[in-house]
Parts: C-alpha cells; structure tokens; sequence
C-alpha cells in the first residue's frame, strides 16, 4: 500500500505489525485515546530494602523470563556500559526472545550483536542504531523487526501500549537507596535523564542502575522513588569521556561556515525573529557556527531568545549565561558546558521526553518551536528527509527528534553539504524517509538554498535577500551534473526494519542488503 | 598500449581512487568502491571506456574507489596504464610525447 | 585584445592539482582565481599523475568562470614541457611560470606555448601567461619580465623561496619583503601589469592576515596568493571598493562627463577639489566594483 509519502509498504507487514500506513503528519490530531497503565507491586512495609547487590539478582527479583520487553535510555550516548552490563547476565542465564526498548543505541552497544544471532535478542526498538548493530541488522541477523522511532514516537508507543515494558534499567549518575534518580553529582554525569521518564511511568519493574549511592535524599529527582522498585550499585555506569566532550572547537571549514551564514541569513529575515522566539538546534559544525552568527545578529539588534530547546550543547548554554536567551528546557547534554549549565543555572530546565515531542499527548515543546536547524543524509525533490538509513543501505542513523521537531516548528531548516564525497544528498529520491517532506521548509546546502514550495509565505520574505534561492530540483540538478545521476541501492526482499512516524503509522521499511549486481 | 610491469596510480583518500596495472591476458577487471551502490556501472563503464580509448586489450586492473568523480578515475586509470606501459616521468621528459587529446580525452 | 589580461584577481588560490578533493568544487567558495598546481604541491613522483588529473579537470568540471591558471614546474626541472603541453592541450586560462629570472625565461615559455598551440590547433594568444618572482634575480628583472610578451598579465612574489635567496627568513613584519614589494609593483605599473603578493600561511592568524592585506592593497597591488578558502572572504573585502568609495566615483565620473562637455576643468565633489586626474582612478573603481559583483549604479 502506498502510504502519504509515497512509499510502498508491504500489506505483510501491516499485517504483522498491526500498524497503518502513513496519513499525513497531523492526521491523527484530536483522536482520543487511552492510555497503558503499568503492574505496579507495591511497597507498603517500610522496613523493606530496595537495594539489590547485583544485576544478576535484580533480573531473577523482577521476574525475567523468555520474551520480556528490556527498556534503556541513551543519555550516556557512546559512553554507556549499562545495556551490555545488563544483556550479559541476560545472556548469561539462557533467556532467549528479549525485545530491546531503547531510547537510542549506539557503536557502544557492538557486544549486542552475537545476542541476536544467538536468539537472546530478537527484536530492536530504538531511535536508530549505529555501527556494529545496525550492519547486523540491516544483514538480516535479527529474527523480528527493528523498529525506528522518534523521541516523541517512542514516548507515544510506551504511553499508548504499543509496547509495554516489562523492565526498564535506569543507568543514574547519583541515586539514593530509595531510588531517586538526578543525572548530575556523580562520576558519570549525563546532565538530564528526559529520555528515562516515560519508562519509569510506564514499565511494570524500574531499575535504577548507578555507580554513585548518595545518601536520602537525592533532590532535586529526575526520576522519584515512587516509581523505582529496585536500586543496583555497580562498578562503572559510564565512560565520562565518552558521554560528554569538552568545548567542541568551532569549525573553520569554511563550507560549514557558509552553510551556517545561510542558515542565520534565513532566520533573521523571517517575521519569527523577534523578541521571545523559540529556536532549536544541532550539534553539526555548522549548526554550532550558525548559533555564534545567530547572537552576533541578537547582539546588534537586542532581539532575546524566549526559549531554547531539545538537545543542548555549549553555544546554546554561553548564549544563555549572556541573557540572550531567558530559557533553556533540554532533553539531552553533548558537552560538559550543558551538563554544568543544566545543573547550575535557574534559566535551564530539565524536561520529559513527552513535555519535548509526543505528538499524542496535550501539547509538546516542539509545537511551540519558531525555528529548528537540522541535518539531513539525504533530502528529495519533495523535501523529504532521510537520517536512518545509509548510502550504502546500512542503518547507520537515529530519528532523534528530526521528525518531532520538522513537525512543530514553524520554519524547519535543514542543513546538508550539496555531496557528500559522490553522492548527491539533493536526491529524486530517498534511499528511506524518516521526515515528510510537508514538514520540512527550507534546505540549504553549500551551494545554496531551496524553499519548499508549500512555504510562499518564506519564498516572499527572502527573495529580497542576497540569499542563494533554487528550486531543490535545480541544486538537485547541480549535484547530478557533478556526480552523475546515482542507482537507488539494491535491497533484497526481507523486510528488517520499519521507520515509524511519530504517530505510530509506518513512515517506511528498510529491506536486508544484499551484494552488489553488476547487472 | 601493452601493459609490460605492474603500476599504481591514485591513492585511498576521500574523493580519489587507486587503480593498480598488472600484466594479464584480457581484461580481468575487479572494482571496490564506497559509492558502489550509486555508480558501480558508471565507474565500471568509465574505467572500461578508458582502457578502450588507451587500446589496452590485456591487463589484470584494480580499481580501489572512495567516492572518485568520471575525470578522476579517468586520470588514474591513465596514470597506472601509461606508467605500465613505458611511459615513465623520465620517459615522458626525454620526448616520449602523451597524446592529450587523443587517447587521453 | 584578450580581455582576461585586466579581469579582477584579488584572490589567486593555490590548489594541488593531484588532490580530487580540492580540484573538484573550488568555485563554490569564489575565488576569482585558483592556481593548479604541479610545482611545489606534487611531490617528484607525482608530477605524471598530476598532469592526467589536471587534463581532465580542465576539460570536464565547470569552473563557473573562475580562472583557471596553471603553476608549471620551473624551468631548470626536465617537466615544464610536458606541463606546457597538457596546459594547452586541455585550454586553460593562463600558465604561472615559476622562478621566472629574465625576459628569456617568459620567451622560452612563449615559444613552447606556440608549439603545443599548433599541435593541438588552439588559438594563438588565448592562454595568458603570468610570472612568479622568486629570486632576488628576479625582483631585479621585474620590468624586463612584465615587458617581455603582451600576453604576460601581471608577476607575483613568491616570498619564501625569494628570502631564501635573499639570506632571511619570512619574519612576520614584512620588512624583508618590503623592498621587493616596492620594486615590483612600481615595475608592474610602469609596464602595465597586474601585481599580486605572496602567501600568508598562518590560518590561525587571521587578523595578520587581514593587516597584510590592508597594506599590499595600500601599496597598490592587485590582489593575494592564497592557500585556502579561509583566506578569500577578507581579501575580498579589503580589495573591493565600499560603497563610500563607489558613490564617490560614480559622482567624479559623472561629473568630469558632464563638466567637460561645458569645458569646465576643475569642480568640487562632496567638497573635494576634483579635476580631470581623479578620472581614471573612478572609473577603475567603478569596474573593479562591476567585476567584483557589488555595483549596482547605471554606469
């Protein structure tokens, strides 16, 4: 069937999944729902302890048993060794047909991979998977599906009951022995613990998983006693250097720098930029330059920002320090400058993952959002993004909040280099979408910018500008004329992977890879 | 062109590719590229046009391709053919003359 | 008259000739010059790769007008030839002649040109030919260089190799290029050409950089060799008139216009006494405004 994106998914697995084809990104506005409850088992005795001395303890304590949904959180990104702490002893005991619920995985997460060939692991739902994993995956080394979410997706499926988990493993920097949870004071601080809130809620068995017991109680919490039922010390959570980087040094490839000048050049001459706006954005070299030209131009013109939001990484922090903007609500910390900043200034919230992007609750963050600056691996003619999968037809990327936030904001922005080595990221066609193009309205690329169509409103305001405008299908053009036109990747059959929207309907499949044929 | 030594030209970084010149009877020709999946046959074709236009009928070629634009793999295949087939610098500088235009085009 | 002998060049950038990466896209950056080079950039056993890199470069990426200048081995090397040929072969814009010492040394390069003009049936004077200075020798032979062929546009100082020459070093002050630069460009007028200034190889000293080129552009040269794209944008701004200066010269030149015609010789323009001399200057920021894309008057 062929969904609103023009995608073909397969009638097996709608059948398999349950789950519909894509409809329109706001095609599910105002439908009510209920939400999924957890089992709770109560602690009325005060004199029972929920310190546990081992992961091993802990998993026979909650139950664990042959097909059990595991949850995780990625707020340590690359540095994290809960998940394979946990799988090990998982592995260890024998248990087969583990569904992984996480809220990202990454090359960390390598150990995972004879798991899913041996059968412990059978299916993947995460915001996206790098490395090791998501090659083993696209090979066809999972039995079940891999599901891609988004933040706000992933949220939505927990509180909606798409999928209920059994045991949510909570990695905290500091936790008391009644299980309160912060993400700073500890030997692996991760700033915020937004992406673990929804599992706390929503798992029948909460974890909490730390190397640093600190006494009761541990206050301000991330996530409270109330729904923790068990507290595990370990050795090590993290690798510090791995979860958050100094100052990244800002870029001096000068194609960044002109793809940031863009960028900025395109937010200030928007009616959005004005005392009070909402702005978000990356961590990509030039995201990072666009935010330093973005407060020169505040500076000069005493323009405040209102709200900044999403993953924050240092510029966003000094510019917050500078009061150029009031506030800061964040989900995820890149560098030591956010995590010091999250827990230090007044100005800097801590927020859930569904207060960020659930599409399905009473009103996320993200529809608040003026502006957010993106990247993308590919962008079509019709502006859909691709940040899952890929050249070379390996899933090798994350949604984050891309489809989330190109959704909410009212300008979405998205950076990429015209080409990326050979190959055209301004494509006919995607390899896999993960973002609809209807939310997607501006790209622009070192060789200039195209406006979707769709957007007349910001076709008027910057055609006076000096900004380099195309139509996408002329940058498209530019890049084929250099590289040639490229073959779409050669899949197989097998579908191992479905690129859910944040509303739960299929966005896209991704298919095994298989050798090249040269005819 | 006949293909007398074994020679190498381009190198692994980004953008280039490396294309290695053996002696060989026909043309046995193996190709590894990071954009395989997008222009396997265009860089097949092109290397293969090349060796046509330099008239080199037997070698063993391999081509080691990170990503190389048509002039680039161009200019590497005629670097390993020409370099293999008695076309040295020093050659080249004591009068033996590259037909630019001609067979290189 | 080939009309490239006068186009704008305030940016000449330096790009290895061997390396598809920096040869496949330098125009996105706007350069109004790049220098593919098969000198210094290619090591000795390179020089054959680079030239079938540089062919097809030449013949088949569009540079959107950017001049194509090529830096061919020096002519004490045994591969300047061949560089000459693959140069003509494949129609690039002009030949750098490196270490260039004497008017024989532009003739020798001329007399090559021709021969390889013939052999591959391209127009007689359509490839131009510019000098780098090196030596003290050559800062010596500035005006019988710049004089030496009508199709040389301009010289540039190659300073590292010219103090070695000269026993010092580059010392950041620009006094041990000073004298070489004053000799060059008073020689570069008298004979008509363009002047452009060597390197600055610090990228981490940007204000340096931005010094350097305020007082080449004082001193009344062209423009700048540059070995990256981090260089441009200031130079740019440096060597391109503001508007202040525009709007002057748009006035001097409409006025001197109109004044004449009523046989008027001397006038004021925004209170400066203004008469026949301040023509040429205006009406040469008036096209260096045109050619660098910022003129927006009916002149």
């Amino acid at each position: 069937m062929i969904n609103a994106v023009g995608r073909d998914i397969p009638e097996e697995i709608i059948k398999a999944t349950g789950m519909q084809p894509f409809k329109g990104s706001f095609a599910r506005n105002g439908e009510e729902y209920k939400k999924a409850a957890p089992t709770v088992r109560p602690r009325i005795d005060p004199t029972e302890s929920k310190l546990v001395d081992s992961i091993a303890d802990v998993l026979k304590k909650c139950g664990i048993r042959d097909g059990m949904t595991l949850s995780f959180h990625h707020h340590f990104r690359n540095g994290d060794k809960v998940v394979n702490m946990v799988m090990e002893e998982v592995h260890k005991m024998g248990i087969k047909d583990i569904t992984i619920c996480a809220s990202s995985l990454g090359s960390a997460h390598a150990p995972l991979v004879p798991m899913m060939e041996d059968g412990t692991i059978t299916n993947i739902q995460s915001s996206g998977v790098r490395g090791a994993i998501g090659e083993a995956i696209s090979n066809g080394k999972l039995k079940g599906l891999a599901i891609m979410r988004s933040h706000g997706g992933r949220v939505r499926a927990i509180e909606s009951g798409d999928v209920h988990i059994d045991i949510a493993f909570i990695g905290a920097p500091t936790c008391d022995e009644y299980g309160n949870m912060r993400a700073n004071g500890g030997k692996s601080d991760c700033g915020v613990l937004s992406y673990a809130y929804v599992d706390a809620q929503y798992a029948d068995k909460v974890v909490a998983v730390t190397d640093t017991l600190v006494p009761f109680p541990n206050l301000p919490a991330s996530i409270s006693q109330v729904n923790v039922d068990y507290v595990v010390e370990v050795d090590e959570i993290g690798d510090p250097a791995k979860i958050a980087t100094g100052a990244a040094k800002p870029t001096t490839d000068v194609r960044k720098l002109m793809m940031a000048k863009y960028t900025t050049d395109v937010v200030v001459n928007t009616p959005w930029f004005k005392n009070g706006f909402v702005y978000q954005t990356g961590v990509g070299g030039a995201s990072i330059a666009s935010t330093k030209y973005l407060g020169e131009i505040m500076r000069e013109r005493g323009i405040k920002m209102g709200l900044g939001l999403g993953g924050i990484a240092g510029p966003m922090c000094n510019l917050l320090e500078e009061g150029l903007i009031e506030k800061l609500v964040d989900t995820q910390d890149f560098d030591l400058t956010a995590i010091h900043s999250v827990a230090t200034n007044p100005n800097h919230f801590e927020i859930t993952g569904s207060e960020y992007a659930n599409p399905m609750n009473k009103g996320a963050y993200v529809n608040r959002l003026d502006y957010v600056i993106l990247a993308s691996l590919e962008v079509d003619v019709n502006f859909n993004c691709n940040v899952v999968v890929g050249s070379d037809g390996v899933i090798s990327g994350a949604q984050g909040g891309h489809p989330d936030t190109a959704a909410g904001a009212k300008c979405t922005i998205v950076i990429t280099p015209l080409l990326q080595g050979r190959i055209p990221a301004i494509c006919d066609e995607c390899t896999a979408i993960t973002t609809p193009g209807e939310t997607v309205d501006i790209v622009v690329t070192d060789y200039g910018i195209a406006i979707n169509p769709r957007r007349q409103d910001l076709i008027d305001c910057l055609k006076k500008t000096k900004l380099p405008i195309y139509k996408i299908e002329e940058l498209r053009d530019m890049a084929y004329a250099i590289t040639g036109k490229p073959e779409k990747v050669q899949f197989g059959d097998r579908v191992v992977g479905v690129i859910e929207s944040r509303d739960g309907t299929i966005m896209d499949v991704v298919r095994q890879i298989k050798p090249y044929e040269w005819d | 062109m006949e293909v007398t030594s074994t020679a190498m030209a381009g190198t692994l970084e980004s953008s280039d590719c490396q294309v290695t010149v053996e002696p060989g009877t026909g043309i046995d020709l193996s190709i590894d590229s990071s954009v395989i999946n997008q222009f396997g046959k265009a860089i097949k074709k092109t290397v293969l046009e090349t060796l046509d236009r330099l008239d080199v009928k037997d070698a063993k070629v391999t081509v080691v391709d990170k990503g190389a634009l048509d002039c680039t793999i161009k200019a590497r295949v005629e670097g390993a053919v020409f370099r293999a087939s008695g076309y040295s610098e020093d050659e080249i500088c004591s009068g033996k003359k590259l037909p630019w235009g001609g067979a290189i085009r | 008259m080939n009309p490239n002998l006068t186009r704008l060049r305030r940016t000449m950038m330096f790009l290895n000739a061997q390396k598809p990466s920096l040869i496949k896209d330098p125009y996105i950056y706007k350069p109004d010059s790049i220098m593919l080079d098969l000198e210094d950039a290619v090591a000795e056993n390179q020089k054959d790769a680079a030239r079938y890199s540089l062919y097809h470069a030449l013949k088949e990426i569009d540079y959107h007008g950017v001049e194509r200048v090529v830096r061919i081995n020096g002519l004490e090397t045994a591969h300047w030839k061949e560089d000459i040929r693959v140069c003509v072969a494949g129609r690039c814009d002009s030949i750098r002649i490196s270490k260039c010492e004497s008017a024989a040394d532009v003739h020798a390069v001329e007399t090559e040109m021709e021969k390889a003009e013939e052999e591959f049936g391209v127009e007689k004077g359509s490839i131009l030919i510019m000098a780098a200075l090196e030596s003290t020798k050559g800062i010596m032979h500035t005006y019988e260089i710049c004089t030496a062929s009508p199709l040389l546009f301009g010289v540039a100082l190659s300073g590292g190799d010219y103090t070695k020459d000269l026993q010092t070093k580059i010392t950041g002050t620009g006094v041990e290029l000073a004298g070489a630069r004053q000799q060059m460009i008073i020689a570069a007028r008298a004979a008509g050409k363009q002047c452009f200034d060597t390197v600055f190889t610090n990228l981490d000293d940007m204000e340096g950089f931005r010094k350097e080129c305020e007082m080449i552009k004082a001193m009344g040269f062209d423009g700048k060799s540059i070995v990256n794209p981090r260089q441009i944008a200031i130079t740019h701004e440096v060597f391109t008139p503001t508007q202040k200066e525009i709007d002057f010269a748009e006035k001097v030149v409409k006025e001197v216009d109109e004044k004449k015609a009523q046989g008027i010789g001397v006038f004021t323009v925004n209170g400066k006494m203004i008469d026949i001399a301040f023509y040429p200057g205006a009406k040469r920021t008036i096209e260096m405004a045109k050619a660098a894309g910022v003129y927006e008057g009916d002149l």
